[in-house]
């Protein structure tokens, strides 16, 4: 007998989500499926704003990374100005947008590291789900809880001293951006009371580093062949190769390493990228055209990162990162796991970006907004924290925005999700006919690696509930679970 | 009122998504009418949504009135007391109050009176601005809480009498 096991929503990622397992005759899984409900009304919603609104707009996407929207909407619209890519800004605007956005990486990283994964680690992924959980971690770990509770508020106060406030932010403007960093903000920042110090992030960040080190030694072979497969990565890198999450140029690499998009101008990203859609999933599946869709699909993300970058322009993040590539003996890694290591990686490589930042006086100082010839089309393309975030305007004669595009992290990483999803299911799932909370969250804690953002942006009382329905394969509903 | 009795009013919720945006325009407002009044010593907050670091954020209060908007099946408003939920969900990065309440618990050994004002909204599109219905419930929680920010002590104490005798 087919039947259909339907996992809804997935808890623990960012809004609401859908697995699907079918099961075959013999009870073997037959085939799975996520299912994203993504709102894609946005881009029609900005069509007839003026452009320059679109830094803020963007931010009611989503109110889980507004800053990662509110900049790449703000590179797009540097172009429309004709303040360039990246290189065109003043030192201060590129300075101050880099502090934003390193901020932005250091809370969100931090968050999803110490709230959604750490659980998994510590207490295990079939552990009671009533102590799997972030107070299971505070009555267990408290200085784990408490660090992560800090460095997520240390980031959040970046931001708030860089966009100007926590809700629409309006830090980045077309050109520039429109405060400079105050020295008392930057010297709290910089000598704040202990815990609230960069210092203290910088320790702390290696400090997680170490934890997830030690805990791979002791679990090698579940990190190392959870959810394992080859794929191809993308994204930005520095001109020189560098990890640069702010700005740069595309680049793809094979399973093996080989370059499949040699580091091309993002403002010609549409003759590359190609978004096929699929009749069972409102979300699109991004790909490299020349590839075509069975080949040309890839990972972003800090994993994805890792692999295309040639290195790391701080330290003691270059360090681990030599270290993380000797595991793979300088290959792409494709292990699922391994993400969360190399989100951690990015963490101190944040942290230590924000020390570098924070020293710099361009920021107390200097010439805020740069304009030039203007242009009717700008893309703009920022390293968010879960991956490649793609914004694309056009505008008209009248300042209005006529056509947008975005092709947010979460879509690009849809198929290799999928996959994830299909490789745990295999493992845990043949031969079952009725799904258990660890089945459950077997599933879900492959997902997890890509800290996907599902969110629908709203959030009002009495909307999320988990529910849990098992169907045969006339759609007979079987079995529902509720939390 | 006692200096040392610190209160924390903590709106949430997207105001680009219409009725969503209640707390945050409670907390504007509220902000706004203690300015008007020369009351000093009471904190705003607002955000897209609670998050871990409000536990510490809440740490250092004696009274906090989270603000939502609500979907429940309730008239208008509501006020309720947050306690440490019993079983802590994750569904999203977004946290809910109890969560919140237990975490400052189990994280800082801080128990604060919480409590959660439910305002109905009815509309969520992509847009700024309350809705006509929800800018009446909005107005009538208002009226409910300033006289509560004047004299938090009593009304604390009321609500404590008005739970023990269940």
């Amino acid at each position: 007998m087919n039947k259909k096991i339907t996992i809804e929503p997935v808890t623990r990622v960012e809004g609401h989500g859908k697995v699907t397992i079918h099961l075959d005759e013999n009870n073997n899984v037959a085939q799975t499926r996520l299912h994203i409900v993504e709102f894609r009304g946005f881009e029609r919603f900005v069509q007839g704003r003026p452009y320059w609104e679109a830094p803020v707009l963007v931010q009611r996407l989503c109110g889980i990374c507004p800053v990662s929207h509110h900049l790449a909407a703000a590179k797009a619209l540097d172009v429309i100005v004709g303040a360039g890519t990246g290189e065109g800004l003043t030192p201060t605007g590129d300075k101050m947008r880099r502090l934003m956005h390193y901020g932005q990486m250091f809370q969100s990283h931090s968050l999803h590291f110490f709230h959604l994964v750490s659980p998994d680690l510590l207490l295990g992924i079939d552990a009671d789900p009533a102590i799997r959980n972030i107070i299971g971690v505070a009555i267990h770990h408290k200085d784990l809880a408490v660090q992560g509770v800090m460095m997520r508020k240390f980031g959040q106060e970046i931001i708030a001293a860089t966009a100007g406030k926590k809700i629409h932010g309006t830090g980045a403007i077309p050109g520039g951006i429109n405060k400079h960093l105050t020295v008392e903000e930057r010297d709290s920042f910089l000598k704040g009371p202990d815990p609230l110090n960069i210092d203290k992030m910088v320790e702390w960040s290696i400090g997680a580093l170490d934890f997830f080190k030690t805990y791979y030694k002791k679990n090698k072979d579940f990190i190392d062949n959870y959810a394992y497969f080859p794929s191809n990565h993308l994204s930005l890198v520095r001109k020189d190769g560098a990890l640069d999450l702010y700005h740069g140029v595309l680049r793809a690499v094979d399973t093996d390493g080989k370059k499949i998009l040699n580091d091309i101008d993002y403002q010609y990203y549409a003759d590359y990228i190609e978004e096929e859609v699929k009749s069972w999933s409102y979300m699109k599946f991004p790909y490299i055209k020349e590839l075509g869709p069975q080949k040309g699909w890839y990972r972003v993300g800090p994993l994805a990162r890792l692999n295309t970058c040639d290195f790391i322009p701080t330290p003691l993040a270059q360090k681990e990162f030599e270290e993380f590539k000797s595991l793979t003996n300088g290959k792409p890694n494709n292990h699922c796991m391994h993400f969360h290591y190399a989100r951690l990686i990015e963490i101190l490589h944040s942290a230590e970006e924000i020390k570098k930042l924070l020293n710099d006086p361009d920021l107390l100082s200097g010439p805020l907004v740069t304009k030039g010839q203007k242009k009717n089309e700008g893309v703009g393309l920022v390293e968010a924290p879960r991956g490649t975030l793609f914004h694309h305007y056009r505008i008209n004669e009248h300042d209005q925005i006529t056509m947008a595009n975005l092709i947010v992290s979460t879509t690009n990483n849809n198929e290799p999700m999928n996959r994830s999803v299909n490789e745990v299911a295999k493992s845990w799932m043949n031969g079952k006919t009725e799904i258990t909370e660890p089945m459950m969250n077997a599933v879900e804690v492959a997902i997890r690696a890509y800290d996907p953002c599902l969110s629908c942006a709203t959030h009002a009382l009495g909307q999320m509930p988990l529910d849990i329905s098992l169907y045969d394969k006339d759609n007979n509903l079987l079995d529902r679970k509720r939390t | 009122m006692n200096k040392l009795f610190q209160i924390l009013i903590y709106g949430y919720g997207n105001p680009g998504r219409q009725d969503d945006g209640l707390g945050n325009e409670l907390v504007k407002r509220l902000e706004k009418w203690t300015v008007n009044e020369g009351m000093a010593g009471i904190g705003f907050d607002s955000n897209y949504q609670l998050n871990i670091e409000d536990a510490e954020i809440i740490s250092g209060k004696d009274l906090v009135i989270f603000a939502d908007a609500s979907v429940e099946d309730i008239d208008d408003f509501l006020i309720t007391r947050v306690t440490g939920e019993k079983e802590v969900s994750f569904t999203t990065h977004a946290a809910s109050p109890g969560y919140i309440v237990k975490l400052c618990h189990e994280l800082f050994n801080k128990q604060p009176d919480v409590f959660l004002l439910h305002i109905k909204g009815y509309k969520w599109e992509f847009q700024e601005g309350l809705s006509n219905e929800a800018m009446i419930n909005l107005e009538k929680a208002l009226e409910y809480i300033k006289p509560i920010l004047k004299d938090p002590v009593s009304w604390l104490n009321e609500q404590k009498i008005k739970q023990q005798s269940g």
